[in-house]
């Protein structure tokens, strides 16, 4: 894979420099088969340095749910060599399993086989709360 | 299904519905006396509170309905090892509603997800208590047949009291409310409460540690128990118990029509030489709380009576 140029695929630009594997893991891209590139420590004039990831397929992921990682990354859509897309995340309403509640109190503490779910209730912040006790996600 | 797990589950105009039956039921309690007739309710009650329970029992027995249930004498149900989940599931095909109490916080949020019949929240560990709140709001209505404009005082463990928070939310979607929070620094208000709840039209926040100084000027005094456990050491417990006990000298500078409140139950901070008193309405949110789950019995059972 050329990572310079893709002819259809999805081009995850400016994340912050060191987050690349987290989002890389996130996106259970260390179990998808095809080509992925995760690119380090680029110089960039806005940030200084960052992260780039370059998948060489339009993978069907849920690329907002990124938006709680990092609302900052740029995502572009890249079809027969021509971006068609280019935006950043928005803030997921709810996020799924992808943090934990801590409050020793709540049903989840007990209740193993529930989804962890988190609500967004304040998009300054942003603010995530755990759907059944409202304690908010550190 | 339609389940109340929050009091904010509730519209303004749902809440006028509801109090307006409550006090349709009050007025001619006969013409409802069989209107649940071969219905049944579950009262699942995962730790004890005898209070919420009977309350609950007693409105369906009102109604003409009938009651299956348990109480369990400590979170046992977890120890047999079924999820709350599998349990309103199986209860599901029992009865026509739960009223659901549970240590943990979401527990009833959990069971409404699962259920195939409407679940009330009888209070979720220190999370939320809807029916409290109606019974309170039933309350403030009668006595004072409005939200809009009252001075409500808060007095007590305003931390972690969760009836206080709840009914902050419910009436901050009224006008002009003044809310004056009585309490020692330790059990302020959080700010999350006040940011959190919706911000009705002029509410405002007063804060003071001395109940003297306002005590005049309420409509209503909505008073909890400053508990021993809440404070780091004894010395402060035993220095501050006193301030938030009301006593009759402390009520000789409030108004005539003052609205004196409590969730129940007591321990000593409203002395018992006030239960006399014309402004004592803690029995009466008692009686009130009954007539508020009867009425939202009916509505979650979509049943009407004319
Ligand atoms: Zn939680």
């Amino acid at each position: 894979m050329n990572i310079d140029s893709i002819t259809n695929g999805i081009v995850i630009d400016h994340i912050k420099a060191g987050k690349g594997m987290e989002l890389y893991k996130f996106l259970g891209l260390d179990a998808y088969e095809g080509s992925v590139a995760l690119i380090k420590n680029v110089p960039s004039k806005k940030m200084g340095k960052k992260d780039i990831i370059k998948i060489d397929s339009l993978l069907d992921i849920d690329l907002n749910a990124l938006g709680y990682i990092d609302p900052n990354i740029t995502i572009n859509i890249i079809k027969n060599e021509v971006r068609t897309e280019k935006y950043h995340p928005e803030l997921p309403e709810r996020i799924t399993n992808i943090i934990r509640c801590k409050n020793p109190r709540c049903i989840t503490s007990t209740e193993q086989e529930l989804p962890h779910i988190f609500k967004l209730t304040d998009k300054v912040g942003p603010v995530y709360r755990c759907l059944y006790c409202e304690t908010k996600a550190q | 299904m339609r389940s109340v797990i929050d009091i904010l589950d509730l519209s303004v105009s749902e809440i006028e519905r509801l109090i307006s039956v409550a006090n349709d039921i009050i007025a001619d309690p006969k013409k409802y006396s069989e209107c649940c007739r071969g219905k049944k309710l579950a009262t699942l009650f995962f730790e004890p509170s005898t209070r919420t329970r009977l309350s609950f029992e007693a409105a369906m027995y009102e109604l003409g309905g009938n009651v299956i249930g348990f109480s369990e004498s400590q979170s046992s149900s977890a120890s047999k090892g079924e999820s709350v989940s599998d349990t309103v599931k199986v209860v599901s095909y029992y009865a026509d509603i739960i009223a659901m109490r549970h240590p943990k916080e979401g527990a009833p949020l959990v069971a409404s997800l699962k259920a195939g019949i409407p679940v009330i929240n009888a209070g979720d560990g220190g999370h939320n208590h809807p029916t409290q709140t109606l019974a309170d709001l039933l309350t403030i209505k009668r006595e004072k047949g409005t939200f809009d404009g009252l001075t409500v005082g808060l007095c007590g463990d305003l931390k972690f009291g969760r009836t206080v928070h709840s009914l902050i939310n419910a009436l901050s979607r009224y006008n002009n409310i003044k809310f004056v929070c009585i309490s020692p620094d330790e059990l302020r208000l959080p700010d999350y409460v006040r940011h959190a709840s919706p911000q009705g039209n002029n509410m405002s926040f007063y804060e003071t540690k001395d109940l003297e100084e306002v005590i005049g000027g309420l409509d209503i005094l909505y008073m909890t128990r400053v508990q021993r456990e809440r404070f780091f050491n004894e010395a402060d417990y035993i220095r501050l118990k006193d301030s938030y006990i009301l006593t009759p000298e402390k009520l000789k500078t409030a108004k005539n029509d003052l609205c004196i409140m409590h969730p129940l139950p007591r321990v000593n901070e409203i002395s018992v030489a006030i239960d006399d008193d014309s402004r004592a309405c803690y029995f009466k949110q008692v009686m009130y709380g009954k007539y508020m789950r009867m009425s939202l019995i009916l509505m979650l059972l979509g049943i009407t009576v004319s």
